[in-house]
């Protein structure tokens, strides 16, 4: 295939899973906001913020963290280049590109789906109807994943499709745990206080983690079992462990496929061996934030890698 | 759809006595379907020069436009030959221009025509063939004339309306497919990948490897590029993708480069190859002239076939038709007034409120005059362009086109309507998909059909019959 072409899947699939956790963080922002008062509200919408790393972009626009202006700007402002629906269409813009290598079911699914947002978005969206919203930029990427997965061929457009959304996806899970753990408490003597589990709860509800969490871990709710659980659970789809996994068996593919191994290989060896083995306890050990920041960065040269080896831009 | 005397044409009969069979409430609530399909699917045309409405739908009317068996007979044995003719005339015209010599054609037509191109002098393409796709459009007068309106040997578009209608068609009234026998037109792109494959270059062997060139997303084909890519299994590329690689046009692929043998260009002349035409493109492949002319590549359609497309050439058709195939022209032209010609001028001036004039480089109903519907101011504005610059234009006729129902909220309404059949070209023979894109003026009255002004499209029959 064309390395463009390559490159075009890959950010379609980023793009759309990117649109996706959005929604889930402002959908848990919003319950944050709501079952709170209004200081703290603030300061759970600033985090929403935090965590999309929007917020520089946001305060050269507002003196406030109203949730009506923090999901404006987040979810349509024309300001906001990495606004829902701008991700909404350049996933449909790549689409485009790139029609001639997806199935017409998943072109649809797309295409569709940025109508949608273009007409909930085309003014700006009520406290009453932002659930609504939300649940609809969700659908419309769970949408576009299961055409994927029901009329996609498993060649090569398809593992850079996976790799896209995984690659993603473990960039997202990581900085909402990064997010909560280093930035959001005031000191360390809140830990344990309801300020605190309810943030964890947060974190949980905005990877949409909750349920499973508590399927696995009845009653209890503490820094340490939730990012073992968010980390290192390979029973969880957004879990680091879990996307690592995906990813590993697509660069599998490949390689099989293409018949060579290049330095994104190399490299998702080395991130992989900085995964296996480790327990909770040695992750806290070393501390969680600079693992969380070797993490990402890990990803960011894998996501290069990629670019390089597949001759995405020359 | 009825004869004068009030009668159903034989074509229609099929069709008439079904949709007479049809619940109204049940016919509006199909037409409205068929717009949420065609906005789903994304099959659009986008208009230049609005912002608000980059890609547009273009409107589809769901009454079939349908020919007998034998009047398709016919008219292939005219497109045929007009062809062939075509794809003389370009080999001549790039080599010993005979037809000039023989002085049939004045030689200024061509020089001062912009889309000749000097670098094909003395080049033939692989296996001869210049016009490896034609749209010829044609319009009805009458129950047997069929006239050739324009010849498009640049690279048409419309062809993926003429599938995407079918099958709208097909999925909305599936039963109505099991009464009326129709020929089919789904496999068009299997033929373009096998003719296109015929024509490839010598070294390219057993199978050739095809890809299309589109300018890119906002191109207002781009979904048609896009679409016969994804029909034919060929790779759609952009200029970035390509480079000449050791003498040979290669594309970037995820393994490296691989080699192209025949490039179905949807990107203008000018365009193709910044060393040699504009050299501020970012569309085209640079050194691809150098391949194409060492024989590393086909072309299609050839550099320089826009020529064809020349109104002014068009007024000599019936000319070339004959002096390359021996034969009168099967298919006649629209009666044609050239304004370079001092008599046909005057009488063009004299009767400007009856004709229409055309651009002679123009197209997509751009840059024109329809003399019964334009206003006096108009009609004096074109005089003064005419009369600064006669030779850049043609005129003709306003015809009394026969005309096709459309479905209306008020039931059916006759409009006008003409014709674009696609034509293939390869060293094994022209091959004409039955049937073509029908585009339809819907404007009550209106003559102009063309897409970007505001015209719709219909499915086209062929009954196989």
């Amino acid at each position: 295939m064309l390395g463009r072409v390559a490159h075009g899947i890959f950010w379609m699939y980023r793009y759309l899973e990117r649109a996706e956790n959005t929604a889930r963080l402002l959908a848990a922002g919003q319950r944050m906001a709501l079952t709170r008062g209004q200081d703290l509200a603030d300061a759970e919408w600033k985090s929403v913020l935090t965590t999309l790393g929007l917020r520089q972009a946001y305060e050269a626009q507002y003196d406030d963290y109203e949730g009506a202006h923090v999901c404006d700007f987040v979810l349509r402002s024309k300001d906001n280049p990495e606004s829902v629906f701008s991700m909404a269409e350049r996933a449909r813009t790549n689409a485009r590109a790139c029609r001639s290598a997806i199935t017409a079911e998943v072109w649809e699914a797309v295409n569709e789906g940025w109508m949608t947002m273009r007409d909930m978005l085309a003014s700006p969206v009520s406290d009453g109807s932002l659930g609504v919203v939300l649940a609809a930029v969700r659908r419309e990427s769970t949408l576009a994943r299961g055409a994927t997965h029901g009329s996609m061929l498993r060649n090569e457009t398809y593992s850079f499709a996976r790799l896209g959304t995984f690659l993603e996806r473990a960039d997202n899970t990581a900085r909402i745990l990064d997010v909560k753990y280093y930035l959001l408490l005031p000191s360390l003597s809140y830990v344990g206080t309801p300020l605190d589990t309810g943030q964890w709860d947060n974190v949980l509800r905005s990877l949409s983690a909750e349920r499973a969490y508590r399927w696995l871990n009845s009653g209890r709710m503490d820094a340490r079992s939730i990012a073992d659980f968010l980390i290192l659970d390979d029973r969880f789809p957004r879990s680091l462990v879990f996307c690592y996994s995906a990813m590993r068996e697509q660069m599998g593919e490949l390689a099989q496929i293409h018949g060579f191994e290049g330095s994104a290989h190399e490299c998702m060896r080395e991130l992989d061996m900085r995964l296996t083995g480790k327990s909770v306890d040695d992750i806290f050990d070393q501390g969680l934030h600079q693992f969380i920041q070797e993490f990402l960065s890990g990803n960011q040269q894998l996501a290069s890698a990629i670019a390089d080896d597949y001759r995405f831009l020359g | 759809m009825y004869a004068p005397d009030g009668s159903v044409r034989d074509a229609y009969r099929g069709y008439n006595e079904w949709f007479g069979q049809q619940n109204a409430s049940w016919l509006k609530r199909k037409d409205f379907e068929a717009e949420g399909f065609f906005r789903r699917t994304g099959i659009t045309f986008n208009v230049y020069g609005e912002d608000d409405a980059e890609e547009r739908l273009i409107p589809f009317d769901m009454v079939p436009r349908i020919i007998t068996g034998a009047e398709w007979r016919r008219l292939s044995k005219g497109i045929e030959q007009r062809v062939r003719a075509l794809n003389a005339f370009m080999h001549d015209l790039y080599h010993r221009q005979e037809i000039i010599r023989s002085g049939r054609l004045p030689e200024r037509l061509f020089r001062n025509n912009t889309a000749w191109l000097p670098q094909m002098v003395g080049f033939t393409p692989p296996g001869g063939v210049y016009t490896h796709i034609t749209g010829i459009d044609l319009v009805r007068t009458g129950p047997d004339d069929f006239l050739v309106l324009e010849d498009n040997a640049r690279t048409p578009s419309g062809v993926s309306y003429m599938l995407e209608n079918r099958e709208t068609m097909m999925a909305m009234f599936p039963e109505l497919f099991s009464k009326v026998k129709v020929r089919e037109v789904s496999d068009y792109p299997r033929r373009l990948a096998k003719s296109l494959a015929a024509c490839a270059p010598p070294g390219a062997g057993a199978n050739p490897n095809i890809a299309v060139l589109t300018p890119g997303i906002y191109n207002s084909a781009y979904y048609e590029h896009a679409f016969l890519a994804d029909q034919m299994g060929a790779e759609l590329v952009e200029g970035s993708d390509l480079r000449v690689v050791d003498g040979k046009v290669q594309m970037r692929t995820t393994t490296g480069f691989t080699q192209v043998d025949v490039l179905y260009r949807r990107v203008d002349d000018e365009y193709l190859d910044p060393l040699t035409f504009n050299p501020s493109s970012m569309l085209g492949v640079p050194g691809i002239m150098d391949v194409y002319r060492a024989g590393g590549i086909t072309i299609a359609n050839a550099p320089g076939t826009g020529v064809a497309d020349d109104k002014a050439i068009y007024s000599f058709m019936p000319e070339i038709v004959q002096f390359y195939t021996g034969e009168r022209p099967l298919l006649p032209n629209v009666d044609t007034w050239r304004c370079s010609d001092p008599d046909s001028l005057k009488y063009v001036l004299d009767n400007l409120a009856e004709l229409v004039v055309k651009e002679v480089h123009g197209s997509g109903g751009y840059g024109m005059l329809i003399g019964p519907t334009s206003s006096k101011k108009e009609i004096e504005t074109f005089r003064a362009k005419l009369k600064d610059d006669p030779d850049n234009y043609i005129a003709q006729p306003t015809l009394s086109l026969s005309s096709c129902p459309i479905y209306t909220k008020q039931g059916l309404a006759p409009r006008h309507v003409d014709l674009r059949p696609f034509v293939l070209c390869s060293p094994q023979g022209v091959d004409i998909t039955p049937g073509g894109l029908t585009r339809v003026a819907l404007k009550k009255g209106s003559l102009v059909v063309n897409s970007s002004q505001g015209g719709g499209t219909k499915d086209s029959w062929v009954l196989d019959d």
